[in-house]
């Protein structure tokens, strides 16, 4: 393994970069992931790697992890050439990860998840649960997060499971910390908290490479840039030395103009209307009401309910008092079917547990909705080529990218499965769309074809209703912004007025 | 660092939550309430105050007990073991076959006769391992469902145990091995392994492993676990255990059949899920599935204690089983996910 005649070079190296990659490789049946890509992280500084959605970016990122072996290539670790054939390996290399996908253990607490493999010992080498609570309250005290160590991971919010993630993979105290879209669930409060952690560990010399779709967050945080596209190395920048027009370009390989393509549409007649919501303990006297061609965003923390005001609105937890109206109708939306009846659909925001199938494949996942709206049956057989042909417009439209869509849903980059969980519920034909977090992990590229889709629905005459943590996605997109705050609503604003300050300032209340 | 949090309400201290073994408790003290007032009802006696039935009936079911006590792990771990029954089956002849006395004319292997009991023990305890690491290598290895890979191994261990002897029963072992099944030692075997295995699976990595397997085995994997190899472990676990219940099953009858244990898989996976263990895997306990079997050992008990005829037995067994899932399952719903 040792090559002598390379030594030298070695040792210069070695000083500059914690970690190198080398014409790395990596195929999988149908798609060339990675194609001779390279990447060069520094201790010590912040590493974004940018791309579009299948560009390659978390497929690397796994290499250097070990989950996935390359097919061909380099990674050297200070200087060493390493050998990781498992995740076990790059965490004892001294190379932490944190997933794009959550992976935690539901039915174990919050403390067994970050120590699992690595739990204190008391005498005879039995597990010390104390310790290990007490050692999770330090690691929790250190990073400012306030978490009971002893909760049940199944119970948390989507945002602090994310802070979990975190947390696990910090306390592995690795020199070199991966970070997968760490900031895809969880809004802006968290996203500085996550900040302050990251230039913690910056100022301590762990290397950070960094994976976002988020433009703003950097230029706040990153020191380097790299960007791949189509599995392809493009280049590596320094963060301060480019624009975000820039980046953008050297990432879609074409220029995007307007992010936020929001048309003004002829806003029509009340179709929703929600009056005095409420679910003991989860939120309280919620109204608003929806029109045709209108986009309703709702802003708001995490954990202030939003979420579960659309999922009693679709009937998936239904509220216990208030009423829904349609068409000024007072209905009982008791479950998902009757929402979908009344011409509902409801993207939901954890795509991998409430979302695809991940087992199945592209058709598959994108027809069941419209098979239980009933749309596409002939006396109870499916028109299967009928719904592959929709299914094949929707794909193209979004610009899916998949070998073809027979291929199972796992295999699919993380923002291609978003994509198809939009098209699946596109695909019924909906008058009133509940977004929940629509724009997940999708890149810029496709984040605006997302916006333009959004709008011209809106256009068409659906109406709206759109939760997002990101502020400039609520801001650009909206007409009116509902904000909650704590299970209650605590303020509407209008387009022209809002803006980021005061959104914040009413989610926070 | 820093001071900020970001979810207001999250207590910042840990608090212990009530072991959900509890509930399984209240489960098993209502059973044998309703045993006892039913008994002064319809026999004129007490049920629990019997002590020799108490015992009788702890020694029934403490032999898939022992099964259990594996296949509870296995469960957690997402998987499932169909072949334990057949490994009693065909560990009991083969130990059987080494613990022969020397003054029985027709012994399997007349020259290896009045072993001492470590022998036919060993070998026993080898057989379950080697058929549980079978079990283990093509789930863990060839990704098959843990389901066909058991069904298979219990189709082929019982036909083996028919092989063996050709169908003949092996009897008369030597005093030691059977002191094994005699009195109460089959209850002490079930107390000890439980006790190994309950500490094993809370208070080791061993245990922490299994249940993160069960509850998530990829991200078990990212969080480097070696999950095949656990996976692997935990079904030679299972298959010792298994075999460990057929010496004693073998012992205390003093003799051995090709058909022993038919239908204890069932049972042995039935006391783990009315014990609280998900065979959606990540959840479950042995003391939960001791419970279970008591709770197991009561219904049978009792039915025959009020008279009731097998057959109904049977029926209402399966009743109460399918009944303890659903309490389970609606009790899990009631943990209701805050979004
Ligand atoms: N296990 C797999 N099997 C088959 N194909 C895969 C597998 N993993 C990834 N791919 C394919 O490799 C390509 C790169 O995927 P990758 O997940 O690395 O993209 P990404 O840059 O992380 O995208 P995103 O921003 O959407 O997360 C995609 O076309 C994807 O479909
Ligand atoms: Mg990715």
């Amino acid at each position: 393994m040792l090559d002598h005649a390379d030594a030298p070079a070695r040792a210069v190296h070695a000083g500059d970069y914690i970690l190198e990659v080398d014409n790395v490789r990596k195929e999988f049946p149908g798609v060339v992931a990675l194609d001779d890509v390279q990447l060069r992280l520094r201790p010590g500084t912040v590493h974004a790697l940018m791309g579009e959605n299948g560009a390659g970016k978390s497929t690397l990122m796994k290499i250097i992890a070990g989950v996935y072996t390359p097919d061909r290539g380099e990674v050297r670790f200070a200087g060493r050439p390493l050998n990781i054939r498992t995740p076990l390996d790059a965490l004892n290399s001294g190379i932490a990860m944190i997933h794009q996908e959550l992976n935690l253990m539901n039915t174990m607490t919050v403390a067994e998840n970050i120590w699992i493999g690595r739990e204190p010992k008391s005498s005879f080498r039995l597990i010390d649960h104390g310790q290990m609570t007490r050692m999770t309250e330090a690691l929790f005290a250190d990073l400012g997060i306030r978490l009971d160590p002893l909760a049940m991971v199944g119970d948390l919010t989507v945002a602090q499971k994310q802070m979990v993630e975190i947390a696990r993979a910090v306390s592995y105290k690795s020199d070199v910390l991966i970070m997968d879209e760490p900031t895809s669930a969880i809004t802006e409060t968290e996203v500085e908290h996550l900040f302050r952690i990251i230039r913690d560990l910056r100022a301590k010399g762990v290397g950070i490479v960094y994976i976002t779709h988020k433009m703003s967050e950097l230029f706040e945080i990153a020191d380097e840039l790299t960007v791949f596209r189509d599995g392809k190395y493009i280049a590596t920048v320094n963060a301060a030395d480019v624009t975000r027009d820039q980046i953008i370009k050297m990432m879609v390989g074409r220029e995007i103009t307007d992010m936020f393509p929001k048309i003004d549409c002829e806003i029509g007649e009340t179709i929703l209307e929600v009056r005095d919501l409420t679910l003991p303990g989860v939120f309280r006297d919620v109204s608003f009401s929806l029109r045709r061609g209108e986009i309703l965003g709702v802003a708001g923390l995490v954990g202030s309910g939003r979420s579960n005001v659309a999922e009693a609105v679709f009937g998936v937890r239904p509220a216990t008092g208030g009423q829904i109206l349609i068409d000024g109708e007072v209905v009982n939306i008791k479950s998902p079917p009757v929402a979908m009846r009344h011409g509902m659909a409801f993207l939901t925001e954890d795509r991998k547990e409430t979302g695809c199938f991940l087992n199945l494949d592209c058709i598959e996942n994108i027809q069941v909705a419209l098979l239980s709206s009933g749309k596409v049956d002939n006396r109870g057989f499916v028109n299967q080529r009928e719904v592959n042909r929709l299914a094949e417009e929707f794909c193209a439209k979004l610009r899916v990218k998949t070998p073809n869509l027979a291929e199972t849903v796992a295999n699919l980059s993380g923002g291609n499965q978003q994509k198809l969980l939009i098209a699946r519920w596109l695909l019924t034909k909906p008058r009133i769309l509940i977004l929940d977090e629509p724009t997940r992990g999708i890149d810029v590229g496709a984040k605006s074809e997302i916006h333009r889709l959004i709008t011209q629905l809106a256009a068409e005459g659906v109406a709206i209703l759109m939760i997002s943590s990101e502020l400039p996605e609520v801001l650009g997109m909206s007409d009116r912004i509902m904000v909650m705050h704590e299970g209650r609503v605590s303020g509407f604003l209008d387009r022209a007025e809002a803006d980021q300050v005061r959104v914040m300032e009413l989610a926070a209340k | 660092m820093a001071t900020q949090t970001f979810d207001e309400r999250a207590a910042p201290k840990a608090h212990r939550k009530l072991p959900s073994e509890i509930n399984i408790l209240l489960v098993l003290i209502g059973i044998a309430l309703i045993f006892e007032i039913l008994g002064w009802i319809f026999q004129g006696q007490t049920f629990l105050g019997n002590i020799g039935r108490l015992k009788i009936m702890i020694l029934q079911v403490s032999v898939i007990g022992i099964i259990a006590v594996g296949v509870t792990q296995v469960i957690i771990s997402g998987g499932i073991d169909l072949s334990s029954g057949s490994i009693v089956g065909a560990v009991a002849m083969v130990a059987m076959s080494f613990a022969q006395a020397a003054d029985y004319a027709r012994a399997v292997y007349p020259a290896l006769t009045d072993m001492p009991v470590i022998v036919p023990v060993l070998i026993g305890l080898f057989c379950g391992a080697v058929a549980g690491f079978i079990n283990g290598w093509l789930i863990a290895y060839t990704k098959i469902p843990p389901f066909i890979a058991t069904l298979g191994m219990m189709v082929a261990v019982r036909g083996f145990a028919k092989w063996y002897t050709k169908g003949q029963p092996v009897s008369f072992p030597t005093d030691s091995f059977a002191s094994l099944g005699s009195g109460m030692m089959p209850v002490f075997i079930f107390l000890g392994v439980a006790a190994v295995f309950h500490v094993a699976m809370k208070y080791t990595r061993y245990g922490k492993y299994t249940y993160a397997i069960g509850a998530n085995p990829q991200a078990a994997r990212v969080s480097g676990i070696d999950v095949e190899r656990h996976l692997v472990k935990l079904y030679v676990v299972a298959g010792v255990l298994a075999a460990l219940a057929g010496i004693v099953v073998a012992a205390r009858g003093q003799t051995a059949q090709a058909g022993m244990g038919m239908m204890y898989e069932l049972d042995a996976i039935a006391m783990a899920v009315i014990g609280g263990t998900s065979l959606a895997g990540g959840r479950g306990s042995i003391v939960g599935t001791s419970i279970g079997m008591v709770i197991f050992g009561v219904i049978i008990s009792g039915f025959t204690f009020l008279r009731l005829d097998a057959y109904y037995q049977e029926m209402i067994k399966g009743v109460i089983i399918v009944a303890a899932v659903v309490i389970d399952t609606q009790r899990q719903k009631k943990r209701v996910k805050k979004t």
